[in-house]
């Protein structure tokens, strides 16, 4: 017998699963329609690889994830592709997602599927690749993907390797009944996993409430180093933060996972599905699910189709509508309120609870907290459950999550205890997403000043090698009329001077004519104005122009940018202004060039734009 | 089909307010008839009234409030704060005496900080302090010779006409100084075993009072016993009282012994009943430790060096003020943190 540890905290609602209990898993049949959809757990949603009107064999794919973290969707049986739409998924808030819906065509006709006898054989990598490829994602809770489970970070190792068939929640029996009817699959699945992952302990946690379940597992892991390990019962030691705590007296980090303290959980049920993936080849495309209530005739556990909808089913254990008066999905604790029983099962659903009016009373009206602290009581994550509920509502979420809002995983235990009948967890529930959309929006702001940021010293770079060019224009500008003052007074030097008078005239008349074509042409004109080779102080003008307009240029684009990111309304008007600047500065570039070109002789002043 | 929408959990196993506060009024039943039976008819008849006037001042004021009546009513929130008055005023302690303490309870020290649940002071405790200091001689001359002294006890009629009189002239010869006080005001210039002669102390330890304080306790256990209290506060609080008089009372010739200090005045009382008020209590484990300590020491010192011979009401007022500081620095340590995060956001992790 195995040590076991003690977590904080807890409650002992009712059981009711005696109800569920009392029959075999029966085979739910095929239903007129399934609806499989494209996201059934966390991660990236599947595309489908089907088309309306396809037939597809059993246990084929039809839909799939290319990238990203994911598995793909079987069909579980064999059928036409009747249309991929949207449809109500399972999910609290009642939305619709993209859904493959199927028209079986009852022959049930398996596809091919390759079992392996001995896995031991192959790579490791492709034993997980089998797993992927069977679309096994955990049937206990969130649903992530098994084969990524199974590959830890590279420098974490599990040393501890743990099934969770504990099971705490009130009503759900599927991971019971899965024990005491297919205890075999469980631990040839959890052989195959340990396999991949080399742990030193291999332990299933039972609560004491399943002895029939305890039996089967303790004579199927005979002749294996597997632990049974039979924990008190007590809500919710099937927590995976609690049935860590239970059976290796380890905690999982704040805001870590099990990997980094060694220890990997895994749900019974998808134990099973790795056996069935691996030994007879075939993908998830089926799970046991509990439908119980007051308001079934035949509560009771089934073999249910992926995809099955929930009305078909409750009405395969006897539904007596009248009675009806709440639908949950998954246990009293934790589970949800369905809007629609057309909704499906997913590869994570466990349990669907028809509940009568006198089952799940409405609770009482809400009273104002007397600060008793039953909550912090019962709390398995020692919070301070009233403390986060005074912040929560007053919106101080701050302190609230200074006081580790984030640990909380919702078990639901406050509420169930608290006097006051205060929604507790629908508060924090609150807080946290209040929380989640104000980072995400910090986030957003902080890229924002981010890029601003950079934008804003981008263009005092480029502001700085623009003036760093215009003096270095200006001092070879400077340079080149220092030479040409020289060469005049060359000239003059050699003896030209009785042509003084006329050279002067000369350039006397070209200035005025200069001047003339200057008045005649608009700047946009310059190229079409000399006729006559340009000399130095028309391309000294032209430089000068051309400077005005990019620096105009410039001064428009810094305003066009900054309308952009605010979003202001003339960011019309500024982008027509930057291009007939960026028209000018073109056209002021060509005749400076055009001028230089002319020029010929003349030493032509660095220009590099 | 129209399918109940709940927010999670559907299950729940609520004991409702009104139920808790119905069992501490049942557990405070041993202790009540115990008062009747050493002290006479005044403690029941101060209950009585108590909480008749609790329940009216508190439905005037929802009224005003403008608060649903019944349903605030129901919550047995305001006969508790009525029943604690009636048990903890002295047995002979005029009608109004006990009606101002009961009011200033209900409206000001509870209804006008938000009602139930928003109050940071023990309702019953500040009714109580208020008359303490207002009415000093009413407040200590009229506590009820032990029953087995009286040559002619008052009968039922007659305690409830001196109580409801305008004029107390007969009380005088019913009445006896309490034992705490006794002590108190003897010791200094007696020694301990010429203070133990006079009557009021008994055979045992303080004639009356012990077996007052011990149904109480028995009530208090009840209450642990049924999880409505938690045993911190009591436990912190006797251990506290019990270790001061061990440190500095070790010497009965100079200050009351042990015993004395747990089985005289109010202190099972207070440590079950009062201190436990959970609206005005720290929060966690580690927080109920220190204020139950706290209130414990604090009623050593008072009534071993202050002016009062008891000191629950005042104890427990003061360590209320220090419930958001404690509360402040004794958060518990979170499943996954290394420690608790003490203190205000932006300091310390954990």
């Amino acid at each position: 017998m195995s040590q076991l540890w003690d977590f904080a905290g807890g409650v002992h609602p009712a059981e009711h699963k005696h109800q569920s209990t009392s029959r075999p898993i029966r085979a739910a049949g095929i239903p007129e329609r399934l609806i499989l959809p494209l996201q059934q757990h966390i991660g990236e949603p599947a595309e489908a690889i089907v088309r309306v009107g396809d037939r597809v064999l059993k246990g084929q794919k039809i839909a799939e994830v290319k990238t990203g973290m994911g598995v793909p969707v079987h069909a579980p049986t064999s059928g036409i592709i009747d249309a991929i739409e949207l449809l109500p998924v399972p999910h609290p808030s009642g939305m619709a997602d993209w859904c493959i819906v199927l028209k079986p065509d009852g022959e049930d006709q398996w596809g091919e599927h390759q079992p392996v006898s001995d896995y031991h054989k192959l790579e490791r990598e492709q034993v997980l690749d089998m797993i992927r490829e069977a679309g096994i994602a955990g049937l206990g809770g969130a649903g992530f993907p098994t084969d990524i489970k199974l590959r830890p970070p590279r420098d974490r190792k599990v040393e501890t390797l743990i099934l969770n068939g504990a099971e705490c929640e009130p009503y759900i029996t599927a991971d019971d009944m899965t024990m005491r009817e297919h205890a075999a699959e469980v631990v040839a699945g959890m052989k195959v996993m340990a396999w991949i992952l080399r742990p030193s302990r291999c332990v299933i946690g039972i609560e004491d409430n399943k002895p029939q379940a305890i039996t089967a597992m303790r004579d199927a892991v005979q002749g294996t180093q597997i632990e049974i390990a039979v924990v008190p019962t007590k809500y919710p030691s099937g927590g995976e933060k609690q049935l860590i705590r239970i059976l290796t007296g380890l905690e999982v980090p704040s805001g870590g996972i099990p990997a980094d303290i060694g220890v990997m959980c895994q749900n019974v049920g998808t134990a099973m599905a790795v056996s069935r993936a691996i030994f007879e080849g075939k993908p998830l495309i089926s799970r046991v699910f509990t439908i119980t209530g007051e308001a079934v005739r035949q509560p009771g556990n089934f073999e249910v189709l992926i995809g099955s909808p929930i009305s078909d089913l409750l009405v395969e254990a006897g539904l007596q509508a009248d009675q009806l008066n709440r639908l949950v999905l998954g246990g009293p604790m934790m589970g949800y309120t369905l809007t629609t029983d057309t909704v499906p099962v997913v590869k994570t659903s466990n349990c669907v609870i028809a509940a009568t009016a006198a089952e799940l009373p409405p609770p009482p009206p809400e009273q104002p907290c007397i600060r008793c602290g039953q909550c912090a009581e019962v709390c398995p994550m020692e919070l301070l459950p009233q403390q986060l509920f005074w912040y929560s509502k007053a919106t101080e979420f701050e302190k609230a999550e200074h006081l580790n809002l984030f640990d909380c995983i919702e078990c639901g235990a406050c509420s169930f205890v608290c006097p006051s009948s205060i929604p507790l967890v629908q508060y924090y529930r609150f807080a946290k997403d209040e929380v989640r959309t104000q980072r995400a929006e910090q986030l957003k702001s902080d890229r924002a000043r981010e890029r601003f940021e950079a934008r804003q010293a981008r263009l005092e770079r480029e502001q700085q090698e623009k003036e760093l060019r215009r003096k270095e224009r200006a001092k070879a500008a400077a340079v080149a009329q220092a030479q040409k003052q020289i060469e005049a007074e060359q000239t003059v030097a050699q003896g030209d001077a009785a042509d003084n008078r006329d050279a002067k005239a000369a350039l006397v008349q070209q200035a005025l004519e200069r001047k003339k074509a200057k008045t005649a042409a608009p700047p946009e004109a310059i190229q079409q104005t000399p006729s006559q080779p340009a000399n130095k102080t028309d391309i000294d003008a032209l430089e000068k122009q051309l400077m005005q307009a990019e620096a105009k240029l410039n001064t428009m684009q810094g305003m066009l940018d900054e309308a952009k990111a605010q979003q202001a309304d003339n960011v019309d008007k500024l982008e027509r202004a930057v291009a007939k600047n960026h028209d000018r500065v073109e056209r002021a570039r060509e005749a400076l060039t055009d001028a230089q070109k002319r020029a010929g002789a003349e030493p032509a002043p660095q220009l590099s734009e | 089909m129209a399918l109940v929408q709940q927010s999670s959990p559907h299950a729940h196993n609520a004991r409702p307010t009104s139920r808790v506060m119905l069992w501490v009024i049942l557990a405070a039943i041993p202790g009540l008839v115990a008062q009747t039976v050493f002290f006479g008819w005044g403690n029941l008849i101060n209950v009585v009234w108590c909480v008749v006037i609790a329940m009216a001042a508190e439905a005037t004021i929802l009224k005003l409030r403008d608060k649903p009546i019944v349903f605030f009513l129901k919550d047995n929130t305001a006969a508790v704060t009525g029943l604690l008055l009636g048990l903890s005023l002295p047995q002979f302690a005029p009608w109004w005496v006990s009606g101002i303490a009961v009011i200033s309870a209900i409206v000001v020290a509870k209804q006008l900080y938000g009602g139930l649940g928003s109050n940071p002071f023990n309702p019953a405790m500040v009714g109580y302090a208020l008359v303490l200091i207002s009415f000093p001689v009413a407040m200590t001359t009229n506590w009820a010779q032990p029953a087995t002294l009286w040559a002619g006890a008052p009968g039922f009629g007659e305690t409830l006409a001196t109580i409801f009189s305008s004029s107390q002239t007969s009380v005088d010869a019913w009445t006896m100084a309490t034992p705490l006080d006794e002590y108190k005001h003897k010791i200094a210039s007696h020694t301990a075993a010429e203070v133990l002669e006079h009557p009021t102390f008994g055979d045992l330890v303080a004639r009356g009072w012990e077996w007052v304080n011990l149904a109480f306790l028995a009530g208090g256990l009840l209450l642990v016993w049924l999880r409505i209290i938690t045993w911190h506060i009591p436990v912190a609080f006797l251990a506290a009282i019990a270790i001061m008089s061990l440190a500095f009372g070790y010497n009965a010739d100079q200050y009351a012994p042990l015993q004395l200090h747990l089985l005289a005045g109010g202190t099972m009382l207070g440590a079950f009943f009062i201190a436990t008020d959970p609206v005005s209590a720290a929060t966690s484990h580690q927080g109920k430790l220190i204020y139950g300590a706290g209130i414990g020491v604090l009623i050593y010192l008072i009534r071993t060096w202050g002016n009062y011979p008891d000191a629950v009401a005042f104890s427990v007022l003061l360590m209320n003020f220090a419930v958001p500081f404690i509360d402040h620095y004794t958060p518990p340590r979170t499943y996954g943190h290394h420690k608790p995060r003490r203190g205000a956001p932006g300091k310390s992790g954990g």
